[in-house]
C-alpha cells in the first residue's frame, strides 16, 4: 500500500449516484405501499391490478440497486481498494449487498411481499451513511492492509444481510399472532390486519426466517473465526476481548440460543421469534453504538 | 417449530415425585442441566454477562482505563470491583456460566452419541401404519416392478434403504446428527485448546530504538506477561536488533498525516552461534523466529540528548524514548539526571515532528513527519527519589516536591529548534545538545502454542455446524396397498425441499411404469 493515488473526484460522483439510488428506492419504496394497499384492498376488481404494481415496484427496484452498486464500484475504484474501510463505506456496501442478497432470494417467491422493508432498510442505512457517517476517501491504515479486510468484512455484512432478512420475516410473523392487533378496534389497526394477510402463513414465516438466520449463523460464525484469525496477525493475539470481539461474540451466543430454542418444547415459535429480534438488535447495536461510542481497537468508524 | 429438535435428543422435563432420595435428587439434577432449555437459558445468561465487559474498562486489555475509571468513580468503582466488572472474562460468575454450559453440553452429547451410533447400525425403521399422516404424501399407481425402481432411485440418492415386504422404509442425512456432535465437541476442544495454550503462553513487551539489540531473556523485556504453566526456559534463545525504522505518511489533500506504512528492519540472530539473517517487521506481518513470533505494535521518536554540566561532564546521553500524545506525533519524554551537578533535576519535555504554533501561542505538531522538528524542556530541580531503591516508572516524572526552573508560562523557556544545537540551560545546570533523531518500535514477542489448535477446533466445529443445519435428515417410505401406491416423507428438523422429494419420487416412479 504505496503511493496509493487517491481519486476524490470520482467519490464524489460515486456519492451523487447514491443519491439518485437513494431517489429510486424512494419510489420503489413508495411502489412497493402502493402495491400492498391494492392487494389487500375489499374490492375485488382493485385487487386483480396488483400484481402490475408490484412488478414495477419491484423493477424500479432493481434499477436503484444497479445506479447503487456503480456507487459502490466507484468508491472503490476511488480509493484504490474494498469500499468498506470505514463506516460510511460499510454502510454503503453492507445496504448493496442486503438488496442484491434479496433480488436473488426473490427466487423463493414468498418473500417477495417483504420488499417494501428491505427497501425501507436500505433506504434508512444510505441516509444514515450519507448524512451521518459520511467522510472523504482515504488511504488505508496499516492495520487493514490486509486479504483479511476483504474475507472478514464480506462475510460480516453477508451475515447481517441474512439476519436482517430473517427478522423482517420474524416482525411479520409476530404481528401475524399478535392477539390484540387481530381483535383491535383501534384506529388503523383494521388496515394493519389487511396488510398482514398478504403476507404468508405464520408457519411458512416461522420456517423462511429460520432458514435465513440459520444461513446467517453459519456466516456469522465464520466471520468470527476469520476475525480471530486476523487478530492474531494485526493484534498478536487471536482473542483479547475488544468491545467488537465481544459483541460478535454476543451476538453469536444470543443466535446459538434462537437455534436451540427453535429446537425446545415452549421455546419455538413466538419466544424464538423474539430471540431473532434480539439478535438481530445487537447486530445493528454492534455497528452503530458498539462502532461511535465504545473504546476499542476496532475504531475504523473514520469519524473523529 | 418444534420440529427441528433433534429427534434422538431425550429432552426431559420428567415430574419430580417426593420420594427422590439422594442419589435420585442428583438424577434430577443432572437432568435438568443437561436439557435443551438449561442449554438455552445458560447461553443467553452468558450473553448478558458478556455486556458488562464491553460497558466498563476491562483489565486484561485496557489497564489504563481502568486506572482512569478508578479516578473518575470513586465511590463507584471499588464496589463494580468487588464484582469482578474490572475482570468479567475470568470473573467467578462469568466461569460459572460457561463452565455449567459445557458440563451441560457434555451431559448432551455423550448420551446423543450414543443413540446416533445406534441408529447408524440400525435399518430404517418399519413402514407407519399410516403413511397419509405424514408431512409430505402422495398416492400413485405403479405396477409390480415399482418397488423395485423406488428402492434403485433411492439408493442411488443415497439413502439408506431397506425392502420389507410390500413396503420400502429409507432413510437418509445421518451426516447431519454427526455434524451437530463433532461442532459440540469441536466446541470443548476450542475450550481445552484455549485454556492449555494460554496457560503455556507468554507475552512479552520492549521498546527498541534504532540500532539497538534485543536478546530474549525475561531482563530485557519492558513488561512481561507469562501463562500459568510457564517456564523461562521456554524462552528460545534469540538476539534482534533494529536497524532502521520508516513510517510513511500520506500527502494527499484528503487524509494528509494518515499513516500509509510502518516498517520495522531488523537482524535476527537464533542461538548462540546463529546467523544474522535480515528481516522485516509491518503491522499484520509479524516475524516469525522458532518459538515465537514479534509483532510491531507501536512506534514513536527518539531525540537523542547530551546534557552535560557547567565543567563540560556528561551527566546523560542517548536516546529518549518519547511518547505519541496525539496523531500528529506531538510526543513527551521524561530525563531523569540523578548525577547532574550541582543538584539532581528532572524533565519533562515536548517533541514536535512538525513544529507549528497555535493561535494561543502553545506549540503543536501539524504533521507526524520530521519536517520541522523541534525539542522544548520543563525543567524541574530536586531530590528526584531515584536513591531510595523504590522502582519508579521512568515514562513519568512526580514533579510534587520539586522546583521549576524552565518550561510553563513564568520560567525561561528551552527550545531546541534544530538537530545539532546546543542550548544553554537556566540556574547554571549547563547545556543540552541534540546530537540526533532515532526512532523506536514497541515490539510485541508472543508465544502461543495453543491457537493452532483452537483454530483447528474451530475450523472442525464449523464445518460441524455448517452440516447439521443445511444437510436434510429425511425419512421416505413408499407402500403398496390395495388401490395402488403410497409414498410419504417425514425430516427430522428443518427441511426445505421435503414436498419436492415426494412429488420427484411421484412423477419418476409413474413415468418408469408406461
Amino acid at each position: 500500500m504505496q503511493n496509493v493515488m487517491l481519486n476524490p473526484a470520482l467519490a464524489q460522483l460515486s456519492l451523487i449516484f447514491v443519491y439518485a439510488a437513494m431517489a429510486f428506492y424512494t419510489l420503489s419504496f413508495l411502489l412497493h405501499v402502493w402495491h400492498v394497499a391494492v392487494a389487500t384492498s375489499e374490492k375485488k376488481s382493485v385487487r386483480s391490478g396488483s400484481s402490475g404494481a408490484q412488478k414495477t415496484a419491484l423493477f424500479v427496484m432493481g434499477f436503484a440497486a444497479l445506479i447503487h452498486g456503480a456507487a459502490v464500484v466507484m468508491r472503490g475504484v476511488a480509493a484504490h481498494r474494498v469500499p468498506w474501510a470505514n463506516m460510511y463505506e460499510f454502510s454503503l456496501s453492507g445496504s448493496f449487498l442486503i438488496v442484491l442478497i434479496f433480488l436473488t432470494a426473490l427466487a423463493v417467491k414468498e418473500i417477495r411481499i417483504i420488499a417494501g422493508f428491505v427497501n425501507g432498510f436500505a433506504l434508512l442505512v444510505l441516509g444514515a451513511a450519507t448524512t451521518l457517517f459520511y467522510v472523504q476517501v482515504k488511504t488505508l491504515a496499516p492495520p487493514l492492509q490486509s486479504y483479511w479486510l476483504v474475507i472478514h468484512v464480506t462475510v460480516a455484512v453477508l451475515a447481517t444481510a441474512f439476519f436482517n432478512i430473517a427478522a423482517t420475516l420474524s416482525i411479520a410473523y409476530l404481528l401475524k399472532g399478535w392477539s390484540w392487533l387481530q381483535k383491535s378496534e383501534v384506529f388503523g389497526t383494521s388496515l394493519i390486519r389487511r396488510v398482514l394477510k398478504a403476507f404468508p402463513n405464520e408457519e411458512k414465516l416461522e420456517r423462511l426466517s429460520y432458514r435465513f438466520n440459520v444461513v446467517g449463523f453459519i456466516l456469522w460464525s465464520f466471520t468470527l473465526i476469520a476475525g480471530a484469525i486476523w487478530a492474531e496477525r494485526a493484534w498478536h493475539r487471536y482473542w483479547g476481548w475488544d468491545t467488537k470481539e465481544v459483541w460478535t461474540f454476543i451476538i453469536w451466543t444470543i443466535y446459538a440460543g434462537y437455534l436451540h430454542a427453535n429446537a425446545t418444547r415452549g421455546w419455538s415459535g413466538r419466544r424464538s421469534a423474539w430471540l431473532a429480534l434480539v439478535g438481530f438488535a445487537a447486530v445493528i447495536f454492534n455497528f452503530t453504538i458498539v462502532n461511535l461510542f465504545f473504546k476499542g481497537l476496532h475504531v475504523y468508524s473514520g469519524l473523529k | 417449530m418444534a420440529s427441528s429438535r433433534p429427534s434422538d435428543h431425550v429432552d426431559s422435563d420428567d415430574v419430580v415425585s417426593p420420594e427422590l432420595g439422594a442419589t435420585g435428587w442428583l438424577r434430577w439434577f443432572w437432568r435438568q442441566l443437561t436439557s435443551m432449555r438449561t442449554a438455552l437459558i445458560l447461553l443467553l445468561m452468558l450473553a448478558a454477562a458478556a455486556i458488562p465487559g464491553s460497558v466498563y474498562p476491562q483489565r486484561s486489555a485496557d489497564p489504563n482505563g481502568v486506572t482512569e475509571f478508578f479516578r473518575q468513580n470513586v465511590d463507584l468503582a471499588p464496589v463494580l470491583d468487588g464484582m469482578q466488572f474490572f475482570d468479567v472474562y475470568s470473573s467467578s460468575w462469568f466461569s460459572a456460566i460457561y463452565i455449567l454450559l459445557f458440563i451441560s453440553l457434555i451431559g448432551c452429547v455423550i448420551p446423543r452419541s450414543i443413540v446416533h451410533a445406534k441408529a447408524m447400525m440400525a435399518t430404517p425403521v418399519d413402514t407407519p401404519r399410516n403413511l397419509s399422516r405424514m408431512p409430505a404424501h402422495a398416492k400413485f399407481d405403479g405396477n409390480t416392478k415399482t418397488l423395485a425402481n423406488a428402492e434403485k432411485l433411492l439408493r442411488s440418492a443415497r439413502y439408506r434403504v431397506i425392502r420389507r415386504g410390500d413396503s420400502i422404509s429409507a432413510e437418509r442425512g445421518y451426516i447431519r446428527e454427526t455434524g451437530n456432535l463433532v461442532f459440540h465437541v469441536s466446541l470443548i476442544g476450542v475450550l481445552i485448546s484455549v485454556g492449555v495454550g494460554g496457560g503455556m503462553s507468554y507475552s512479552g513487551q520492549r521498546v527498541l530504538v534504532e540500532g539497538e539489540t534485543f536478546v530474549n531473556n525475561l531482563a530485557s523485556y519492558d513488561s512481561f506477561s507469562p501463562g500459568v504453566f510457564f517456564k523461562e526456559s521456554e524462552l528460545t534463545p534469540f538476539a534482534l536488533t533494529l536497524d532502521k525504522f520508516e513510517a510513511k505518511f500520506s500527502l494527499q489533500p484528503t487524509d494528509v498525516g494518515n499513516p500509509t506504512d510502518f516498517r520495522a528492519s531488523v537482524t535476527s540472530r537464533v542461538g548462540a552461534t546463529g546467523q544474522p539473517v535480515e528481516g522485516l517487521i509491518r503491522v499484520n506481518e509479524p516475524l516469525e523466529l522458532p518459538g515465537s513470533k514479534i509483532y510491531l505494535t507501536g512506534n514513536g521518536y527518539a531525540p537523542v540528548l547530551t546534557f552535560r554540566d557547567r565543567d563540560g561532564h556528561v551527566s546523560f546521553s542517548g536516546p529518549v524514548i518519547y511518547l505519541p500524545q496525539d496523531a500528529n506525533y506531538t510526543s513527551l519524554g521524561v530525563i531523569k539526571l540523578p548525577d547532574a551537578k550541582p543538584e539532581q533535576f528532572g524533565v519533562l519535555s515536548f517533541f514536535y515532528p512538525t513544529r507549528s504554533e497555535l493561535a494561543t501561542g502553545a506549540l503543536t505538531s501539524s504533521f507526524p513527519g520530521p519536517v520541522a522538528p523541534s525539542v522544548t524542556m520543563s525543567i524541574y530541580v530536586g531530590d528526584l527519589g531515584l536513591d531510595n531503591g523504590v522502582p519508579s516508572n521512568v515514562f513519568s516524572l512526580s514533579v510534587h516536591g520539586l522546583k521549576q526552573v524552565a518550561g510553563g508560562k513564568k520560567h525561561p523557556k528551552v527550545e531546541i529548534a534544530a538537530i545539532g544545537d546546543t542550548v544553554t540551560l537556566p540556574e547554571n545546570l549547563g547545556t543540552v545538545t541534540w546530537d540526533g533523531l532515532k526512532r523506536y518500535a514497541s515490539l510485541d514477542v508472543d508465544y502461543n502454542p495453543g491457537q493452532v489448535w483452537v483454530l483447528l477446533f474451530a475450523l472442525l466445529a464449523l464445518t460441524g455446524l455448517t452440516v447439521s443445519l443445511l444437510v436434510p435428515r429425511r425419512r421416505v417410505w413408499v407402500r403398496k396397498n390395495s388401490s395402488g401406491f403410497e409414498v410419504a416423507a417425514l425430516a427430522k428438523g428443518d427441511d426445505a425441499r421435503l414436498e419436492q422429494v415426494v412429488d420427484g419420487l411421484v412423477a419418476q416412479l409413474s413415468r418408469k411404469k408406461k
